[in-house]
């Protein structure tokens, strides 16, 4: 702890810790110094170079810049003397020399820092006006427009880009009255490392930088702002949506505020233009004729009831399913759960996890007791060494990515990499293995080889807190690093060295998302990342641990909510006798002991005609499930069909009944983000037409169907949510509208927990499992000689349901292509940009080529966004045996020119 | 248009500034020191040029070419086989240097800043060379040409090859 000082400011009497500057200490006490250049919340370095926030030091009778000046014991501070006001106001006056005289109708102003310091120091006219060269202002994407007549050359975006979201795209250019701000002149906007994040419009004291769209759209008085949580990835961001006339006119963000403190995404900040988008579901459809026709909701409630009971009737509760929805807030995923499971009577629910993280959440539930990230994204700022394995954090979990970025650059943690392709995080790494797809278990398991022969192990850790040690020691004993650079073609001399760092550090952290559970091995590659962790103590600390990223805004959420088969809410099994009691009675209802069907399962019955009716919320397996032209079969052979959407998504367009649902900013609730973080959203927009909240339209079809439920306020559920599920036993509406809770938290005096397992894991001991290596279901041969990996990129997600519908992120990447190696495409004799015919065993796509060395040589990769280019008409649908996930990493394809 | 004719018309091979900027960062030598050597190279500073030198000396291309454009010094254009400098200090102003940069400008066709579509002229005022003694003063490459008058200009030219 540094020691306390005391120091006198403007005659009173401060005490701060040593090392404070004068600007902070002046703050702390309420004392508000002008700046500009600087803006202590975001936790910048001081620049000191708008001379705005000068103060007197009595004893020097000079003037020197608080906001880098530390303050010291006995220093006699004034903070505001004529002199002051003098030198402050000729800062001022010299920027408005050549500063446009618009606040009239900049959009900027009521937030503008030039505006104000100019009104609180009384400037009317400049005493310098210099008749400024008019500039036009620069707009180099779709989203961001820099206007240099408006810039005060302040850096602080310079500074952001640099130093927090580590893109380093902009800086100074030029000298004199021609410096500005800018991406390398010449460079188009693909090519150059801008993001499109627009952090730097947040940052902008003035309004030289801004969102285009947002022009003449409303200004600070005129806008109503309502924090919420972003819907995109698993991060888990706090948005302002700065709303006008039921519009959402901009998304801002606040350094205070959320897991981001202050910094967005492209999507989280441009992105979210979806929820007005004229395609938006506003009346309830019903097919008649073969034709979806708007019908009135008592229509479609009484005939879904009317079918599903039928159907229930006739075939029993179990020809019946649910998918759920990552989408979905927890209380609406609950409900769901608690619809399919009291009311229909099967545990046929499950929902998208099955095809991200069922691997995670299994595997580590056997090696640790718990399923879910270990530690927080916080502790990025701790670790002493991170290993990223088939995770592309900078664009699938960009917030993540950045802090990820920070620890490599500023603090120089090492950073190991091990992923198919040269993924952007590759250029911040001290190692990259460029493993081939698939081939996981054996690159983990010489790294055990190599720990447990160059006694690198964690005994103690061992020793005390783990079983079955022996046979992990016997099942990696002939990974050597020299048989396993045979398999996965990684160089031994890298293996060894990253098993080296990684057992080395102090506390080491594992990162790792869909490149390890998408496979049919996905469960193996679970458990050998736990053995990992556990072998060389990195688990029960900070910094340290397994941190499976969670895809989807809130698939944590809609895991805990049990939208899982084999599961009530906080994972508490459904065949055990006495927690089916205990629901039983608690919803009033018999419930099935036996447990449900996967998402696979699922589609696979449907085929076979065992089930006859599918009820889906906010779910688009008809561009998200593996082999879409059997999911289209199976829908089709469906008796009746339920989707409850915001959009007629592919799926919907197969449906027999579409219930018009709303999107996340019309909505009260909480997600749960990827690092089990409960957050509150709060609902900012009316829903459009007769669209209606999804729990309220579940509850009101289960009265329909003879089960009495209803809430008049999301607060209730969130409260029989807390009576019924130990974890979330704590987490209580109340507490959330103040703070955000990290599961488990038991009950109303818990903090929340920061950290998994420490001291203890859940299961107690830590249990190691012997993993071999097993090749993946389907590789490259004479017929499809490429190896196809599909996944995300920055600008999209998923399947294009939201994304594809915002307007700066559709500019951005209007269509899809396929990641070739230009070896490859040269041998092909395949141009840059041209079409090419991708076929596997199951179908085939033609989707534009994009020449880049991100790949290796014989593999491709391909994003699953796109409805016109279904990546999944080519993946396989071969599953995992224990978590049924399917293996979108890995299956053949061949590639011709179109 | 004069001075655009872009590097990126023809390949550059960067692996000379590549080779000059692993040596100055081998003895910690700044950034501006390498800009300096890689120009003299090219005779210019492309922007694959400072592409490969950012990622050489590892800073961020934006901040490489934020430095090249803040020192007038550096020049992002390709120069003439024969870049001309035309003094422009209070001493050779006071002695017609105006005119004379003028009549450069009209005899070789291009303004002060540009060079001419064949490559073969670069035409540059600069502010004082510290030669106010021999004012008018005009540089051609590195040869320094003291009190130059009108006619001088005509012969200077005629000299160009």
């Amino acid at each position: 702890m540094p020691q306390e000082i005391s120091l006198t400011i403007d005659n009173t009497q401060v005490n701060v810790p040593e090392g404070t500057t004068i600007l902070q200490a002046a703050l702390n006490a309420g004392i508000d110094i002008p700046h500009l250049c600087y803006d202590p919340a975001w936790g910048l370095p001081p620049t000191s170079s708008c001379r705005l926030c000068l103060v007197e030091l009595e004893a020097a009778g000079s003037l020197v810049p608080s906001c880098s000046h530390p303050a010291a014991a006995g220093m006699v501070v004034r903070t505001d003397t004529e002199k002051l006001r003098q030198t402050r106001r000729m800062v001022i006056e010299l920027l408005l020399s050549d500063h446009p005289h618009d606040c009239l109708t900049c959009d900027k102003a009521g937030k503008c820092d030039l505006q104000k310091y100019a009104y609180q120091l009384g400037v009317k006219q400049p005493s310098f006006p210099v008749d400024p060269i008019p500039i036009e202002p620069v707009q180099d994407g779709p989203a961001i427009v820099y206007d240099r007549s408006k810039c005060i050359l302040c850096g602080r975006c310079v500074q952001i880009c640099q130093n927090l979201q580590i893109s380093e795209a902009i800086d100074y250019l030029g000298r004199g009255f021609d410096t500005r701000i800018s991406l390398p002149p010449g460079q188009s906007r693909e090519q150059s490392v801008c993001t499109e994040c627009g952090n730097c419009i947040d940052v902008c004291p003035t309004g030289a930088m801004s969102y285009a769209a947002a022009e003449g759209a409303g200004r600070e008085w005129e806008l109503e702002t309502v924090p919420t949580i972003c819907p995109y990835c698993g991060c888990g961001c706090t948005i302002l949506m700065n709303i006008r006339k039921n519009r959402v006119v901009q998304i801002t963000s606040h350094p205070d505020l959320g897991i981001n403190k202050g910094l967005l995404c492209v999507k989280g900040r441009f992105g979210i233009d979806f929820i007005s988008h004229a395609e938006r579901l506003t009346a309830p459809l019903i097919r008649r004729d073969g034709k979806l026709v708007p019908a009135t909701w008592d229509q479609a409630l009484d005939l879904v009831a009317q079918r599903l009971l039928t159907i229930k009737n006739q075939f029993g509760p179990d020809a019946i399913a649910g998918l759920a929805s990552a989408k979905c807030t927890n209380e609406e995923n609950y409900i769901f759960q608690k619809f399919i499971r009291a009311v229909i009577g099967t545990n046929n629910v499950d929902h998208c996890a099955r095809l991200c993280h069922a691997s995670t959440v299994v595997g580590l539930a056997r090696a640790f007791g718990s399923g879910a990230m270990t530690n927080s994204i916080e502790d990025f700022e701790v670790t002493d060494c991170i290993f990223v394995i088939g995770s592309n954090t900078t664009e699938c979990h960009p917030i993540i990515g950045s802090a990820i970025k920070r620890a490599a650059v500023q603090r120089n943690a090492p950073l190991i990499v091990a992923d198919p392709r040269a993924i952007e995080l590759t250029e911040f790494s001290t190692i990259h293995m460029q493993q081939k797809g698939g081939t996981d278990v054996a690159l983990i398991n010489a790294m055990m080889n190599v720990i447990l022969a160059e006694d690198l192990a964690d005994k103690q850790f061992i020793a005390e807190r783990t079983e079955d040690f022996d046979q992990l020691c016997k099942a990696v004993e002939p990974y050597t690093p020299e048989f396993a650079e045979k398999i996965t073609s990684v160089p031994a001399a890298d293996i060894i060295r990253a098993a080296r760092i990684y057992a080395q550090a102090p506390a080491a952290s594992i990162v790792y998302s869909m490149g390890i559970t998408q496979h049919t091995t996905g469960t193996d590659n679970v458990l050998s990342l736990a053995n990992l962790a556990m072998l060389t103590g990195n688990l029960g600390k900070p910094g340290a641990g397994v941190n499976p990223l969670r895809g989807q805004n809130n698939v944590q959420g809609a895991c805990d909510l049990a939208a899982l088969p084999n599961v009530y809410p906080g994972y508490q099994k459904v065949d055990n006798p006495d927690l089916q009691a205990k629901f039983e009675k608690a919803w009033a209802a018999k419930l099935s002991p036996k447990p449900g069907l996967t998402v696979v399962e699922i589609i696979n019955a449907a085929a076979q005609g065992k089930l006859k009716a599918i009820y889906i919320m906010g779910e688009n397996p008809m561009l998200s499930d593996p082999d879409v032209n059997h999911v289209e079969k199976a829908l089709k052979n469906l008796d009746f069909l339920v989707v409850q959407d915001i959009f007629l998504s592919e799926t919907a367009q197969l449906a027999d009944v579409v219930l018009p649902a709303t999107a996340f900013a019309e909505k009260d609730g909480t997600f749960t983000n990827t690092e089990r973080r409960v957050q509150m959203l709060r609902a900012g927009l009316e829903p459009p037409g007769q669209s209606r909240l999804d729990w309220d339209i579940l509850c009101d079809l289960a009265r329909r169907m003879g089960y009495p439920v209803s809430y008049d306020h999301v607060s209730q559920i969130q409260d029989e949510i807390a009576s019924l599920t130990p974890i979330y036993g704590g987490i209580t509406y109340d507490r959330l509208t103040h703070q955000s809770l990290q599961w488990p938290c038991p009950d109303a005096d818990h903090p929340g927990t920061p950290y998994l397992h420490k001291g203890r894991f859940t299961r107690g001991l830590g249990k190691f499992h012997p993993v071999e290596f097993i090749p993946a279901k389907e590789l490259p041969d004479q017929d499809y000689p490429f190896l196809l990996s599909t996944g995300r990129i920055l600008e999209h997600f998923h399947t294009g349901t939201m994304s594809r519908r915002s307007e700066v992120l559709d500019e951005l990447v209007s269509v899809g292509a396929i990641e070739i190696n230009p070896a490859d495409a040269d041998r092909l004799a395949i141009a840059d940009g041209q079409n090419v015919r991708v076929a596997s065993r199951r179908g085939q796509i033609e989707i534009a080529a994009r020449l880049t060395d991100r790949v290796a040589p014989a593999t491709v990769f391909l994003a699953f966004h796109y409805r016109e280019a279904p990546a999944n008409r080519l993946t396989i649908a071969a599953l995992d045996p224990i978590a049924k996930i399917p293996e979108f990493k890995v299956c053949a394809v061949s590639i011709q020119p179109a | 248009m004069p001075g655009e004719k872009s590097a990126s018309v023809e390949e550059i091979d960067v692996s000379a500034a590549r080779k000059i900027a692993a040596g100055h960062r081998a003895q910690g030598n700044s950034l501006v020191t390498v800009l300096q050597d890689v120009q003299t190279e090219y005779g210019y500073l492309s922007g694959e040029v400072l592409e490969a030198v950012a990622e050489e000396m590892e800073v961020p291309f934006s901040q490489a070419y934020g430095l090249a454009t803040f020192y007038s010094s550096f020049s992002l254009q390709p120069r003439g086989k024969h870049h001309i400098c035309v003094c422009m200090g209070t001493a050779c102003h006071v002695r017609g240097a105006a005119n004379i940069l003028e009549k450069l400008e009209r005899d070789l066709g291009i303004s002060s800043g540009e060079t001419s579509e064949d490559l073969k002229h670069s035409l540059e005022s600069v502010n004082c060379l510290g030669a106010c003694a021999l004012g008018p003063v005009v540089v051609v490459n590195d040869a320094y040409h003291g009190k130059v008058s009108s006619r001088d200009v005509d012969k200077i030219v005629a000299d160009l090859e």
